[in-house]
């Protein structure tokens, strides 16, 4: 929608510049909330850093909290190179959850790397389900992804619940969860007694191809000119259609990602409602990460930081911990907002120099 | 026998209408912002700020109706957010309205710890008391409508035939949805599109606002963290489903409301979470029906200088 | 006493100069019409005297007053109503509510009943029968366009400006639209009316004026003009450029179109060939085929019937991507919209259509030192000027975006060349260059389709011309069997005046 306006694309360092700029703003934003609230805004911070990063551990619960959000930011990333505002996410990884879930405890009993591969293979493949439907519904009968991403998105956690609540429900439960699955298949931790799993490698490998498909393969540059230029591309020969639904399968994919890897990684089972909104933060991630698979991974690290930080700030500095989500907030519309930004970058820029 | 059944049914009868009055509410503000051309997902986090608010401004004042002005301001403010950046700063109009979503979230519970000291739930206050209308009360049966119902009841009743009659009715109401049709068209017969534009936006804040006051100091005493919890896409959802027009919204919130009613007052053979789906699978399938040729505004989401 | 008077109106756009010095005057009650080509500075005066263009140069009156700054709003003021060409309507309101929006009456309600009476009457006055309770979207654009000008009668204009108000309409339509304007004549409103047809021009006109590469070339009585008058003074004879076309022998059949229907409603489907070695050119205005032919041709359209044949298969029979593989040759009409990614690097836009040459991406993958060295190659051959192949290619200039698409499609060493509008917006410059390239690949045996229209490209790169004219091929010749009074005849869908000349048909 904003197509028409002259968006020149800056080189690389001016848009993390940007982003840098970006997250400052909302940093001061959230200061003057923290202020006018009559807290104290850098023993808060303070404490941020220090449950972010104040030791192994923390740093450990940083990276753990990165991995669903890098995935998410992944996702979006993905389908937005191919033009589709891709809302979806928070559907596509319950069902692949779900799916994981089910496809480990239904082979309980096969050797750990069976188990592991098919279970992260059927998540991807439930996820990219979910997306390449909203993908089809896109390009076939040419109706707006969002609104049916949105619809999508309540009806699949809803089946998810239901089968939690219901068929799939743990025995002698008092929540809604699946039964464990053996902990023999679960992803290993990297470092012990936390939560960081080698999911993280898998994030990192994905960020690897992404870069290499988008840079370097003919699949990732018939994708680009579909989000480029729908109408040159059909020119070029290439399948507009295919090649939405493609790349919202794909898409659909690496959001499942981040519910296999809460499954397999963190919870050993399926948890009715485990996702706070990884979707739709991964939008934040993305958009931060100016939809750069490494730019993702750094700003998924960011956030990350936030949420690990945040119990700390919490405690110390008696801040909610939903400040993270005031700041998540703040970035996204920050981000989005090229025209505050950049005055903002300009002035601050202007000051120093003068 | 089936008299008491009688009465149970119109027991279900006063139940969808509660139901569906934040829904109502919310639906008919999304109607007017979409009839402008400016996509309003913020909607959700509209009613949360204005569900505190309400807490909030009853908590100051110590009166229900101070806090209802009080949710409607809040709501209209954080609408006035989304307009400035969808508006002025053409900021993608979706995004917006996550990033509104998102902080909708944070801000309310922080709040919530500031006021309170409390995370997540705020302490009680004054609930907005019910109503009967004299003489009307004592029809029988029918009169249970006119019998210690909210006040709500009556001004959502009258907020969507206001809506309708503005929209379908008044000049401004005929420019509007030229605007959201056709924004180019509209000027080119000199009417003031962004003018129009915040307008729609901001009173679709104020209705959303309305709606979260509904949900926390007239059916309930406090504010709870994310106490809208979905609503405000089901409100969305009634928007598209009612064809971008306050009537159509007003009956499928009724719907919506219904499949809600009949899941708490009926043990029913069908599992809970089919039942909540009910809102958005409908909405999904009139959207893959219907497609293309939804009466949805033909310009949405596009911006002219 | 003139309605419009317009003096010494100058408009230029970066280093084009749309309007050189115009003089336009309409006087009240008369029908006026602008006659040019595509191009000739029309639209561009127009949107001045409404006032969505500042003129740079000039003045502008309006029924004898001076007015120093036009604003649409003011124009509307002034009585000035304007019918573009792409309707202003809003299709999910009634025609009704189109006419009054922006002047209902009421002070908040619509007074329905008073603005039903008001718009009936208009209708009625000039029996426009329009049907105020239907929705815009259920009207066929004749209709549409009536309720477009009894917009501007409702607002009270008297100038009333028509943008190519038949280039949408059936022939019926058209004559009914002609009789309503005459009708409207009479009862005292002034009509500004721009077209490129003759035919309507000398039914409907008193008087005429005449723009061409934005100057205005002659006013004149429509008593006393002709049709061959009109002709030469809207093309010009100043068209040839002296530019060598050396004889070349023609080789066999390349392409063969054959039976293939361009407009639904034409009276006859198109077939023609074109051999090895030739180039055969589309001549006619905009909109009679032309973009029909050419998505036909490059697989973005589907026809019921007919076929093409290339190198002996069914063109229509193949997939995007085994087209992609017969090193055709395209460069589309709309060269933005349909030949560059504007925001990726000029690299990557070399790739666009070549992703399945096993030069560029083998396995899958692309070869990025192979394409950046072709790419710098192509871009130095064809001179396109930019700091490095890693440049947007949406921040060239149009030229050098021409030059580079056509460099990327030559690079394919075509044995067929489709070329539509290859010189539109361009400079003289680049224009000599991009003849002289599509002369060049004559020369090396490309069979090449060239679609334009402007006549300049026509008579001097062609070897046969078809003249396209609502959908069909009024006559194929060799070039030389034209002229351009013959072939703007033509254009203007007048057959009978070329019929007894002697044709050879290619």
């Amino acid at each position: 929608m904003n197509k028409q306006q002259k968006r020149k694309l800056p080189p690389l360092a001016a848009r993390m510049l940007y982003s840098i700029a970006a997250v400052f703003l909302s940093l001061i934003l959230a200061t003057l909330v923290m202020l006018i609230a009559g807290y104290d805004p850098l023993k808060a911070f303070g404490a941020m850093l220090n449950g972010a990063f104040g030791s192994a551990n923390a740093i450990a619960n940083t990276l753990s909290k990165s991995i669903p959000l890098m995935f998410t930011g992944f996702a979006f990333a993905v389908a937005s190179k191919g033009g589709i505002f891709n809302i979806g996410g928070e559907g596509q990884l319950y069902l692949a959850a779900l799916a994981s879930a089910i496809t480990a405890l239904a082979l309980n009993g096969l050797p750990r790397i069976v188990v592991l591969v098919a279970s992260i293979l059927a998540g991807m493949l439930a996820g990219g389900a979910v997306g390449a439907l909203i993908g089809t519904i896109k390009a076939k009968l040419r109706i707006n992804e969002v609104i049916v991403a949105i619809m999508v998105n309540y009806i699949v956690s809803l089946f998810t619940s239901y089968m939690v609540n219901g068929p799939l429900k743990a025995e002698n439960s008092m929540t809604a969860q699946s039964e464990a699955i053996n902990s023999g298949y679960l992803f290993s931790t990297i470092i012990p007694r936390s939560q960081l799993t080698s999911a993280l490698y898998l994030g990192i490998g994905f960020a690897v191809l992404i870069f290499f498909l988008f840079r370097s393969t003919r699949v990732g540059f018939n994708i680009r000119a579909v989000g480029e230029n729908a109408s040159a591309a059909a020119s070029s020969g290439i399948h507009i259609a295919a090649t939405t639904i493609g790349v919202m399968a794909f898409s659909g994919m690496l959001a499942g990602l981040a519910g296999v890897t809460e499954v397999l990684g963190k919870y050993g089972r399926f948890i009715d409602g485990f996702s706070p909104g990884f979707g739709f933060t991964g939008i934040a991630v993305a958009v931060l990460g100016s939809n750069n698979p490494f730019g993702i991974l750094l700003t998924s690290l960011l956030f990350g930081a936030l949420e690990a930080g945040s119990m700390k700030m919490s405690y110390v500095a008696n801040v909610s911990t939903n400040m993270v989500m005031v700041i998540q907030g703040l970035v996204i519309l920050f981000v989005a907002t090229p025209e505050i930004v950049s005055q903002f970058a300009k002035r601050k820029g202007g000051k120093r120099n003068g | 026998m089936d008299n008491l059944q009688y009465i149970f049914s119109f027991n279900i009868i006063l139940t969808t209408l509660r139901f569906a009055i934040p829904l109502t509410l919310a639906a008919v503000g999304a109607t007017i912002c979409e009839r402008s051309g400016i996509i309003n997902l913020g909607v959700e986090g509209m009613m949360l700020v204005g569900a505190f608010g309400g807490v909030l401004g009853t908590h100051l004042t110590g009166n229900p109706w101070l806090g209802v002005l009080f949710s409607i301001a809040c709501g209209g403010l954080v609408a006035l957010l989304h307009a400035v950046l969808s508006i002025r700063y053409h900021t993608n109009q979706t995004v917006s309205g996550v990033g509104i979503n998102i902080l909708a979230v944070g801000l309310t519970v922080v709040l919530t710890r500031v006021v309170w000291g409390t995370d997540g739930i705020s302490g009680t206050v004054q609930q907005l008391g019910t109503m009967s209308i004299p003489l009307l009360k004592d029809i029988p049966v029918v009169g249970a409508l006119f019998r210690d119902q909210s006040p709500f009841l009556y001004l959502t009743l009258l907020i969507v035939f206001a809506a309708w009659f503005f929209l379908y009715r008044t000049k401004a109401g005929l420019r509007l949805r030229a605007i959201g049709d056709h924004p180019r068209a509209a000027a080119t017969v000199g009417i003031h599109v962004r003018k129009y534009r915040y307008i729609a936006v901001v009173v679709c804040g104020m209705l959303c606002g309305m709606a979260g006051a509904y949900l926390s100091i007239v059916q309930n005493n406090l504010f709870v963290n994310n106490m809208v919890a979905g609503r405000g896409f089901i409100a969305l959802a009634a928007n598209i489903f009612g064809g971008w027009n306050p009537l159509g919204s007003f009956l499928a919130s009724l719907l919506f409301a219904f499949a809600q009613a009949l899941r708490i007052n009926l043990s029913l053979p069908i599992p809970d979470q089919f039942v909540q789906m009910v809102p958005y699978a409908l909405t999904l399938i009139v959207l893959v029906v219907v497609g293309r040729k939804a009466k949805a505004p033909e310009a949405s989401g596009e911006l002219i200088d | 006493m003139l309605a419009v008077n317009m003096r010494g109106i100058t408009k230029r756009f970066g280093s084009m100069t749309a309007n050189d010095q115009i003089d336009f005057q309409v006087e009240q009650g008369e029908i006026h019409c602008l006659l040019g080509e595509n191009g000739a500075g029309k639209s561009t005066l127009m949107n001045v005297l409404f006032g969505l263009h500042c003129p740079d140069e000039g003045s502008v009156e309006i029924d004898g007053t001076c007015i120093p700054v036009l604003t649409p709003r003011l124009a509307y003021q002034l009585g000035i109503g304007m019918v573009h060409q792409h309707f202003m309507l809003i299709n999910h309101l009634t025609c009704l509510e189109n006419i009054i929006l922006g002047n209902e009456p009421g002070r908040v309600v619509i007074d329905r009943k008073q603005a039903r009476q008001a718009v009936q009457a208009l209708s009625d006055q000039y029996h426009f029968n329009i049907e105020l309770d239907a929705f815009v979207s259920d009207l066929s654009v004749g209709m549409k366009q009536r309720v477009e000008i009894l917009k501007t009668l409702y607002r009270g204009a008297n100038i009333i400006i028509l943008d190519e108000p038949t280039a949408v309409l059936t022939p019926i339509e058209a004559d009914q639209l002609l009789a309503i304007l005459k009708d409207m004549r009479t009862q005292g409103k002034t009509i500004i009316f721009i077209t490129h047809k003759l035919k309507e021009t000398l039914t409907v006109a008193d008087r005429i004026t005449i723009l061409r590469g934005g100057k205005c070339v002659a006013l004149l009585e429509a008593s006393s003009a002709t049709p061959e008058a009109l002709a030469r003074l809207m093309v010009g004879h100043d068209v040839v450029f002296e530019i060598e076309k050396p004889e070349n022998a023609q080789g066999e059949a390349v392409l063969n179109v054959e039976d293939i229907r361009l407009l639904p409603n034409a009276q006859s489907t198109v077939s023609f060939t074109v051999h090895a070695g030739e180039i055969f050119g589309i001549a006619g205005v905009e909109g009679n085929g032309q973009q029909q032919l050419e998505q036909i041709i490059m697989g973005l359209l589907r026809p019921k019937h007919g076929r093409i044949l290339y190198q002996k298969t069914n063109l229509l029979e193949l997939s995007q991507r085994a087209r992609r593989r017969l090193r055709i040759a395209y460069i589309p009409s709309d060269r933005l919209k349909q030949a560059i990614l504007p925001h990726v690097s000029l690299q990557e836009n070399f790739l666009l259509g070549n992703q399945y040459d096993p030069q560029y991406v083998k396995t899958g993958l692309i070869q990025t030192k192979q394409l950046k060295e072709s790419t710098q190659r192509f871009m130095k051959q064809f001179d396109v000027r930019a700091s490095s192949a890693q440049q947007e290619a949406g921040s060239l200039s149009g030229g050098n975006q021409q030059k580079f698409v056509l460099a990327r499609e030559v690079s394919k060493q075509p044995q067929f060349v489709l070329a539509c509008q290859p010189v539109r917006g361009l400079d003289i410059g680049a224009i000599k260059y991009i003849h002289s390239v599509l002369l060049k690949l004559r020369s090396e045996g490309a069979a090449i389709l060239l679609i334009s229209a402007e006549l300049s490209d026509i008579f001097q790169l062609s070897d046969t011309v078809g003249v396209l004219y609502k959908g069909e091929l009024m006559d194929i010749r060799k070039t030389e069997a034209f002229d351009n009074e013959s072939i703007s005849l033509l254009m203007a869908g007048r057959k009978e005046a070329s019929a007894d000349e002697q044709a050879t048909k290619a």
